[in-house]
């Protein structure tokens, strides 16, 4: 069976699982019948066409994971940050694990969606901002419509998060292939800081497709700063949906490291409605054979005196293919708007491609726009240097590689994550290379 | 009192076309819409081969299954294509060995455009082709030409002269099932120009065609074809403006450059066509197909001035299918009022050593909506490939546009790709450092609209260049001095 008619005819095992009496499940409703319109996204959309799912999507999916398998925290350590104290919300086959998780009410809410879409005080959170600022698209749609578990997090205003939190959903491998559609929904309050990191890791080889939608409302002054790893396994794929609304003097900023999985495709929204905004999107991707990372940006200035900054690296090996398509609406209203956007990219192999589309759009005549795309190789001059003075061609190249992602790796702001990327890399391109960045 | 950019914003808003007239010469004109008949009738007309008439037919079929492309950024009603009279012609028929046959009334209209075929003649030595609607009327230093051996004739006389040098290239790099609009002209041409260097042969003079559309109704398909054989060298130059009209005019023209082994063409293009008025009415809609191809060592150059039309589609492109090629592409795109230009160029790498360069510059004033659409794509084969594109815009006021969608797909790892884009307005510091210099406002403007396109201006030939500045002071009137 298809997966979209399988996924069409679980929704009622699905609906007799949940509470349909709710607002909540009118929107999943509204949000099934946008995909049994729309079906999966195909290359003929503009939005997919250097991006094909076709692959991923003839796995047979077990769609409500149902075993219980149990995790011991030895094996699964080392996937956490876990040099540092933080708040953890892990769950192992789209099932919240309290066992490796750590949450919180005190204070803020650091907890399950389940519990809130279920709950009765968390109503009027859920009514202000959930599925809000999604779009209405094929697989954000999909994603809504069987939106039950992720993580919720609210923090009230003028508030501090002690330590940061991790997200992490494992798959175990228990089912043959496994599909997850995991929702988050994320709320800072006025002049409050948090830091997140989130992971997605499978422990076996067996197929894993994940659907995420995450949802940001960075109130007015505050302070997000989100950290996306992914290093899964060669046979997961992840469509990672997320969407940022800022209000004014709020500065939101989001790191993707892109250096696992099978086909993964980044989905990153920002939208600025207020004055003084800051966003920032960064990202390293350094990837080998056959895998495929697209980054799809957006970034919509609204109102005036904003700012917004991407920088994204790539290195791409053997046959591994790379895209990027960044996007930025100026709005005429939005005036003083400084809009700056960077994509470089190496290619280190005869089989790889990278497929670049940096877009500006821009309605407003006082603003200063720039994007900059290039794609390009190490400096043969340079390596040539090192090795004269005794360094390896591995460990050479391998430190140009560091040079050229370092403009992203340096704006890393907790030390512990800058150093678990740094050994991720230096593991990746087979290198020992003992210096702190 | 002073000159500020609210009254320059007013004055292009009321700015009206200064082209705008209409020559009332008798035509010959087909019936509106298109069948296979209709082709049928276009090439008898034209006294074409069977093969001709073969390979209209079969781009008629392949067009009439075809659709409308609709991703460009541009918005429009479409044109009603069954409403539209496929083939007009100035009745007298122009075998003309003088000047002083030309009808008096064509004289005037060129002499309104300020195209003095005598002084072209005399003082710019550059050989004119007119076309006027579809037809040639006049061909000059044919016979200069004659004697290097370059052939430069309407293409309907290709077709029965060198019939051997048009069937081996026509469609050869816009093939009739390219797009809908190359397919419509495939079928439909009336006539254009063909262009043949021999092998070696520097062309001594810049070649030149002028295009009008003069016909109310009439939609224009020109098709341009110029073969540079190995080693040879030519600068073409086309221009056009068109009368003032209400209804709005379809341009859909071909223009194919085959440059072989060593050879050079250099493609210059001055668009003026009537741009519709202030209030976005009328106006000329220019769907064009341009292309070269360009094998070992060749080089082929776009440049162009689009400051015309209401709506612009137009990619000229290069395909780099021999080593060492070169492909560069210069333009400068002003959009006014409500005009809406998508615009910008292809570049395929598939030799080895190849070097592409674009240089793009947009200016949007009034409401319109000004894009730069381009793809450089590096295939698998195409090692050292080199490319470096530079897209800035310069917005006017705060209710038009500009747009960049920028494509770029690298397949081999020694590319070299660099893309840049900046938008920018005309900066207040700047204004004040030229005020303060003595400089008005108007002629500060001028001075830096100047500045930011002349990279491009430069790349035009001498006596296009004059003619390039007096469009852009047309269309952006009051800011260029």
């Amino acid at each position: 069976m298809e997966l979209k008619d399988k996924l069409l005819s679980s929704y009622v095992a699905f609906e007799n699982r949940v509470n349909t009496n709710s607002d909540v499940h009118e929107i999943r409703s509204e949000a099934f019948e946008k995909f049994e319109e729309l079906g999966f996204p195909t290359r003929n959309l503009e939005a997919w066409k250097y991006t094909s799912l076709n692959s991923v999507l003839k796995q047979d999916y077990s769609l409500f994971p149902n075993k219980i398998a149990a995790i011991e925290l030895a094996d699964v350590k080392q996937f956490f940050i876990h040099e540092i104290d933080s708040y953890k919300v892990v769950f192992i086959d789209g099932k919240y694990s309290s066992f490796l998780s750590q949450t919180t009410h005190e204070n803020y809410d650091v907890c399950l969606m389940s519990a809130a879409l279920n709950k009765e005080k968390y109503k009027p959170v859920i009514e202000k901002y959930f599925n809000k600022i999604a779009k209405q698209d094929n697989l954000t749609s999909l994603n809504t419509a069987f939106a039950t578990e992720g993580a919720y997090i609210n923090i009230p205003k003028n508030t501090e998060v002690q330590k940061p939190i991790q997200i992490i959903n494992f798959t175990t491998g228990s089912e043959t292939a496994t599909m997850l559609q995991p929702r988050n929904l994320i709320v800072v309050g006025e002049n409050s800081q948090v830091q997140i990191i989130e992971r997605h890791q499978s422990l076996t080889s067996n197929p894993v497709l994940t659907n995420i939608v995450t949802e940001i409302f960075a109130d007015k002054a505050s302070n997000v700063d989100y950290y996306k790893i992914q290093n899964d396994e060669i046979t997961a794929s992840l469509v990672d949906n997320s969407y940022i609304e800022q209000q004014s003097n709020s500065v939101v900023s989001v790191h993707t490291f892109s250096f696992g999985g099978n086909i993964t495709r980044n989905n990153l929204n920002f939208y600025q409605k207020g004055e003084h905004i800051d966003s920032i999107l960064k990202g390293i991707t350094i990837i080998e054979g056959k895998q495929h990372v697209d980054h799809h940006t957006l970034v919509h200035h609204i109102e005036p005196n904003c700012e917004s900054h991407q920088d994204y690296k790539g290195i791409f090996n053997e046959r591994s293919t790379g895209v990027f398509n960044g996007k930025v609406i100026v709005e005429k209203e939005a005036q003083k708007t400084n809009a700056y956007q960077q994509n470089n990219n190496v290619l280190v192999s005869d089989r790889a491609t990278i497929n670049a589309k940096p877009q500006l759009e821009i309605f407003a005549d006082d603003v200063k726009c720039s994007h900059g795309c290039t794609i390009g190789q190490l400096d043969d001059d340079a390596l040539f240097y090192m090795q004269q003075r005794g360094i390896p061609q591995k460990e050479g190249k391998a430190l140009l590689m560091f040079a050229f992602a370092n403009t992203v790796l340096e704006s890393v702001k907790i030390p512990e994550v800058k150093q678990r990327i740094t050994k991720i890399i230096a593991n990746k391109l087979g290198v020992n290379i003992g210096f702190d960045l | 009192m002073k000159y500020t950019e609210d009254d320059l914003r007013e004055e292009l808003k009321t700015k009206e076309y200064e082209y705008g007239f209409y020559t009332d010469i008798e035509s010959e004109t087909f019936a509106k819409g298109l069948n296979e008949d209709v082709v049928r009738a276009i090439s008898k007309k034209k006294n074409e081969p069977q093969w001709m008439t073969e390979w209209r037919l079969e781009a008629f079929r392949v067009w009439s299954k075809m659709e409308e492309p609709e991703w460009a950024n541009v918005t429009y009603k479409k044109p009603e294509f069954q409403e539209i009279a496929y083939y007009s012609a100035p009745k007298q028929k122009p075998k003309l060995d003088s000047l002083d046959e030309v009808d008096p009334d064509l004289l005037e209209t060129f002499k309104k455009l300020g195209i003095s075929i005598d002084e072209q003649k005399k003082l710019a030595n550059v050989a004119v082709d007119i076309v006027m609607d579809s037809v040639s009327v006049a061909t000059t230093f044919k016979k200069t030409l004659a004697e290097k051996g370059i052939i430069f004739m309407p293409i309907s006389e290709a077709i029965q002269e060198h019939p051997e040098l048009v069937k081996k290239y026509i469609g050869s790099v816009v093939p009739t099932t390219d797009n809908f609009y190359a397919a419509l002209n495939s079928a439909v041409f009336s006539d254009g120009s063909f262009c043949y260097i021999p092998k070696g042969v520097r062309c001594p003079m810049e070649l030149s065609t002028y295009f009008r559309i003069n016909e109310g109704g009439t939609g224009q398909f020109e098709r341009t074809l110029v073969v540079a054989d190995k080693g040879s060298y030519v600068s073409y130059l086309e221009g056009c403006t068109a009368p003032q009209r209400d209804e709005n005019q379809l341009h859909a023209a071909v223009v194919e450059l085959i440059a072989l082994d060593d050879a050079e063409i250099k493609y210059s293009t001055v668009q003026n066509w009537f741009p519709g008025d202030a209030e976005g009415k009328g106006g000329v809609y220019n769907f064009v197909t341009k292309r070269g191809l360009c094998e070992n060592n060749a080089k082929i150059s776009w440049t162009q001035v689009e400051t015309g039309s209401a709506i612009t589609w137009k990619y000229p492109s290069c395909v780099l299918k021999g080593n060492n090629s070169v492909g560069e592409f210069y333009s400068i795109a002003v959009t006014n009022n409500y005009q809406q230009a998508d615009t910008g160029t292809k570049m395929i790498h598939l030799g080895k050593n190849t070097k592409s360069t674009i240089i793009s510059k947009g200016i949007s004033a009034g409401k319109s909506q000004n894009s730069y659409r381009g793809l450089v794509q590096i295939n698998s084969r195409a090692e050292n490939a080199r490319n470096f594109s530079q897209c800035d815009s310069l917005l006017m006021g705060n209710e038009c546009g500009a747009h960049t969608f920028p494509y770029i797909e690298a397949k081999n790892k020694s590319a070299q790709i660099e893309h840049e884009a900046t938008t920018s307005k005309i900066g207040e510091d700047q204004l004040f450092y030229c005020n303060q210099r003595g400089i008005d406002t108007e002629k500060a403007i001028a001075l830096i609209v100047n500045g930011f396109s002349k990279e491009v201006l430069n790349k035009l030939p001498m006596e296009f260049a004059v003619e390039a500045q007096k469009l852009l002071e047309i269309s952006l009137e009051g800011s260029v001095g």
